[in-house]
């Protein structure tokens, strides 16, 4: 399943999606940054709360194929620009982490 | 075979440039064409140095050598140097202040992730003169 395909099968709001292609293989939830390197895998879902610009360079080194800002979180001013500038694709959703992740993992 | 070098200066002043360095390793590295694993160890163990670096010691130098059997890493600062290392290395250990861990750091898991994802870690350090992080990632 595509981002594009993904996020339109979440109803999710777009920040940026420079790279709608992009394939999305698994999912994977959490907010403190470290633990989010050295787990999530490349072609997940990364669903988190956290929304300041670290989240893009934790998205660009794990390859992750998309960020789902959850709980109607907003990302902090500049992360949009810096997400579509570095190909990271962006969005946000009302729900909170356990339900997203239990739609995107029916949805794959 | 000569090694590739590679010289970054981490500035510490802020957050927003934090893992610049990371990113431009990994893009050498898959430009070299190096497996996705060794690419993705080399990452994320680059990634905690450099947020160490700025979280804890004002920024510092990565010195990246990619040789085709190994990537060697030197992460230097003139920071605070680190007290007690064998507390540094367990996992969820952290001297990060709130401000820090509400962005997302200080989960103590920046040397225990550097230490897990590369062949080898030394780490040279003392007090009020800085640290220094040697680690090695081989193909």
């Amino acid at each position: 399943m595509t981002v594009k395909e993904l996020a339109e099968g979440l109803a999710l709001e777009c920040v940026c999606m420079p790279e709608p292609d992009r394939e999305v293989e698994g999912g994977y939830t959490g907010d403190l940054l470290s633990w989010v390197m050295g787990r999530a895998q490349a072609g997940d879902a990364w669903i988190t709360i956290m929304s300041n610009q670290n989240i893009v360079a934790v998205a660009t080194l794990t390859d992750v194929a998309l960020i789902i800002l959850a709980e109607d979180v907003r990302p902090d001013p500049g992360v949009a620009e810096l997400a579509e500038r570095k190909g990271i694709n962006l969005f946000r959703s009302p729900e909170a982490a356990f339900p997203l992740c239990a739609k995107v993992a029916a949805l794959l | 075979m000569e090694a590739l070098h590679f010289h970054f200066d981490i500035d510490g002043e802020d957050f927003s440039s934090a893992g610049e360095a990371s990113v431009a390793v990994k893009k050498k590295l898959r430009q070299l064409g190096f497996p996705s694993d060794v690419i993705r160890r080399c990452s994320i163990a680059m990634y905690e140095g450099e947020i160490n670096m700025v979280i804890h010691a004002n920024g510092g130098s990565a010195d990246v050598e990619v040789y085709p059997d190994k990537v060697v890493m030197v992460l230097e600062d003139h920071g605070p140097g680190i007290p007690n290392v064998e507390l540094a290395m367990q996992e969820g250990y952290s001297t990060s202040t709130e401000q820090i861990r509400n962005m997302g750091f200080g989960a103590g898991m920046g040397l225990p992730n550097m230490k897990r994802y590369t062949e080898s870690l030394e780490i040279e350090t003392k007090v009020g003169v800085g640290t220094k992080l040697t680690m090695v990632v081989r193909v």
